[in-house]
């Protein structure tokens, strides 16, 4: 590969920074597919790091109400696969790497190799794949080589050592640690569970680790940010954007949350 | 590839959170097969409770109208609860004790597995809370009541169709959540690894009985053995006997709903494979991988994907599947029940279609077996309606609106698997 797509150019300069990076997630289509992309390309204006560009899917079983609501939106708008890539072309046009988060038959169904060359061609930085181990992925651990895309597979509290061993090892880009068991969506507290998890992670990997599920204020995103590579947020921008009122007010909402949250992965800083 | 592959079919398509709660499992499950205190305790609950062996049944006078051929019930319709649906549920509940934990969850299409789930639960008092569809709530407001009484919790779910599969993705929310002391009870033989291979051990007993009763009672191996497929389980209970005995021929019969060009959930005559609820199988989807929704008159066939084993049994070319719509299952079922004095369950009906396809192909030398995985009680107003047994009117007055919120409060008591 003659260019590296993936997001670890970020992270590291945001290390160097001395802080976390953030990163934000939105469902493709959403309102519908045009506004959801201006939001995303929002997001990135206004201090959202890397984008995680949501596919929507019928059963999604990783995720809270507000997720499930907004991709069944999504379905019933007539967004697709491929306006993903859309998206991911216009965030990178926008100056940020995008990654696209999607359950595993989605890919499987458009063709692994297909896929991957169609989103390194989009300008993706990889994929995020909720529901696909590293025992499975043979097939994507290839043509993300091949590509030079970023695997990002998500380890949890549950994770045993031996685990965080075998999923790490196929990581690339940086490890998502789901701060908590459950779905996704707004926690009041993000609890000790994810520290736990961050340093049980860190003590087998140099890859950035990055936490997930819960965070929806810059004060939570300061906190996660004094001990993990990344901060992500999706749920309370899902409800942002499906706030009430013209589109263009509820994305001028989503730019304060960003901009609330960019304070936070600085306040927290190292 | 991972372990639990049935060829291509299987494997582990789940959260990485719940992959410590599959090994778990997994290793539970492989101990408690070789321990003889299981074994023994199993066999005794079985026999005592459950009420195994289940008997066969020739059913001539239903033969003349399967083209003669020698037809041989396997009762499942007997079991305690009604259905082979027990014989797993109290295995699981069994294993969850083992494990240390305290509460199950389960889901159910419209009520059959999640009232055996109940009754184990309160057997062996364990916490249970069943997902429903809150469209199947509405319609099965009979077997929510069952499942209340017995003690569990019935959720209504509200997302995407409101069905059975969404009733599944919601309960692995839940598991997720509170995997530390919550075992998810499968109904059926699909899922990530080992709850298909799991969930078949634990119904093999079915076709280990039956084919020592079809020895017995004529003194040679049937020529087929028949059975209906949904997520697959009372197929793969009665088909694992026999899969090492070349000469017998597997059928199992798909839910046709109102035929190819309608609404069906007929995954082998129409599908592809893809992923869905954690394994690889067969599976009813759009261009994009989205799931499409199912349809057939018995809401245990009514699925997008079925068990994994199957599909393998069918790209092995060791099992066959067939069809039978709503017309010709609804006909087989009201032939059962006019010649042999049987109200089958619609699901079992489907195969007594198939069965009534191959007596007249095979002819009056063959033998045939056919899984009678349920009883139709359940099933009553659903062929109440079908034949127009209800006069209209109270027709009109018996069947509630199902808009009420509370998945309990109002229903017809149409009752499905």
């Amino acid at each position: 590969m003659s260019v590296d797509l993936g997001v670890s150019g970020v992270l590291a300069r945001c290390r160097a920074e001395g802080r976390a990076a953030l990163i934000g997630y939105l469902p493709v289509g959403f309102p519908d597919v045009e506004g959801s992309i201006r939001a995303m390309v929002a997001m990135v204006e206004s201090g959202v790091d890397i984008v995680e560009v949501g596919l929507p899917y019928s059963d999604p079983l990783m995720d809270g109400p507000v997720i499930q609501h907004a991709v069944e939106t999504a379905l019933a708008g007539g967004a697709h696969v491929v306006d993903g890539f859309r998206a991911t072309r216009a965030i990178r046009d926008a100056g940020a790497p995008a990654l696209v988060m999607s359950y595993w038959n989605l890919i499987l169904r458009r063709g692994v190799d297909r896929y991957a060359a169609e989103l390194a061609a989009a300008g993706g930085a990889g994929l995020i794949t909720p529901d696909l181990i590293p025992d499975e992925a043979n097939e994507w651990i290839a043509a993300s080589e091949r590509e030079g895309l970023d695997r990002v597979f998500l380890v949890a509290p549950s994770s045993t050592p031996e685990r965080l061993v075998r999923v790490t090892e196929a990581t690339r880009g940086f490890v998502y640690a789901a701060s908590t068991m459950g779905v996704t969506g707004e926690r009041t507290t993000v609890g000790s569970a994810a520290r736990d998890l961050v340093d049980r992670t860190r003590a087998v990997t140099d890859l950035p680790v990055c936490v997930g599920l819960g965070v929806s204020n810059g004060d939570q995103a300061a906190e996660l940010a004094q001990y993990a590579d990344g901060v992500i947020v999706g749920t309370a921008f899902v409800r942002t954007l499906g706030g009430d009122g013209e589109l263009g007010a509820r994305l001028d909402a989503l730019r304060e949350l960003s901009t609330d949250l960019a304070r936070g992965v600085r306040e927290g800083a190292r | 590839m991972s372990a639990g592959r049935f060829g291509q079919f299987g494997g582990r398509y789940v959260p990485e959170a719940l992959i410590p709660a599959l090994e778990q499992l997994d290793e539970a499950r492989l101990s408690a097969m070789q321990d003889p205190g299981f074994l023994a305790e199993l066999e005794h609950l079985h026999r005592t409770y459950t009420g195994r062996p289940s008997i066969i049944t020739e059913v001539p006078r239903f033969a003349a109208h399967a083209g003669n051929a020698r037809v041989i019930l396997k009762r499942e319709d007997l079991n305690h609860t009604g259905s082979h649906k027990i014989n797993n549920v109290i295995a699981q509940a069994l294993l969850t004790k083992r494990m240390g934990k305290t509460r199950v969850i389960a889901e159910t299409g419209a009520g059959q597995h999640g009232v055996a789930t109940a009754t184990a639960a309160a057997l062996m008092g364990l916490e249970c809370r069943v997902y429903m569809g809150k469209v199947d709530t509405e319609r099965q407001a009979l077997n929510v009541a069952r499942m209340r009484m017995l003690g569990a919790e019935v959720v209504a779910v509200e997302h995407g169709s409101a069905t059975l599969k969404d009733a599944i993705n919601e309960a692995l929310r839940d598991w997720v959540t509170n995997v530390e002391r919550t075992h998810y009870l499968i109904g059926t033989v699909t899922g990530p690894h080992p709850f298909p291979e799991m969930v078949r051990d634990f119904h093999r007993i079915i076709g280990v009985e039956a084919r020592e009763q079809v020895l017995e009672l004529t003194g040679r191996l049937p020529d087929a053995v028949v059975a209906c497929v949904g997520g697959g389980s009372n197929a793969m209970g009665i088909f694992h006997r026999f899969i090492e005995d070349e000469g017998v021929r597997l059928v199992g019969v798909e839910a046709g709903g109102e035929g190819l060009d309608g609404r069906h959930a007929a995954r082998f005559a129409t599908a592809v494979p893809g992923v869905l609820h954690g394994a690889m199988s067969y599976l009813m989807q759009d261009e994009d991988g989205q799931t499409v929704e199912s349809h057939s008159v018995s809401a245990g066939l009514d699925y997008p994907s079925v068990g994994p084993e199957h599909s393998h049994l069918r790209d092995s070319g060791r099992a066959e599947y067939v069809y039978a719509t709503d017309t010709e299952a609804m006909e087989a079922f009201a032939l059962l029940c006019r010649t042999e004095g049987i109200i089958p369950a619609i699901e079992s009906a489907h195969a007594l279609a198939g069965a009534m396809v191959l007596g007249r192909e095979l002819g009056p030398e063959a033998t045939i077996l056919v899984n009678l995985s349920g009883r139709g009680d359940k099933d009553m107003h659903t062929a109440a309606e079908w034949f127009g047994l209800v006069d209209d009117v109270v027709e009109d007055e018996m069947v509630p609106s199902g808009e009420s919120d509370d998945p309990g409060a109002a229903g017809d008591g149409r009752t499905q698997l």
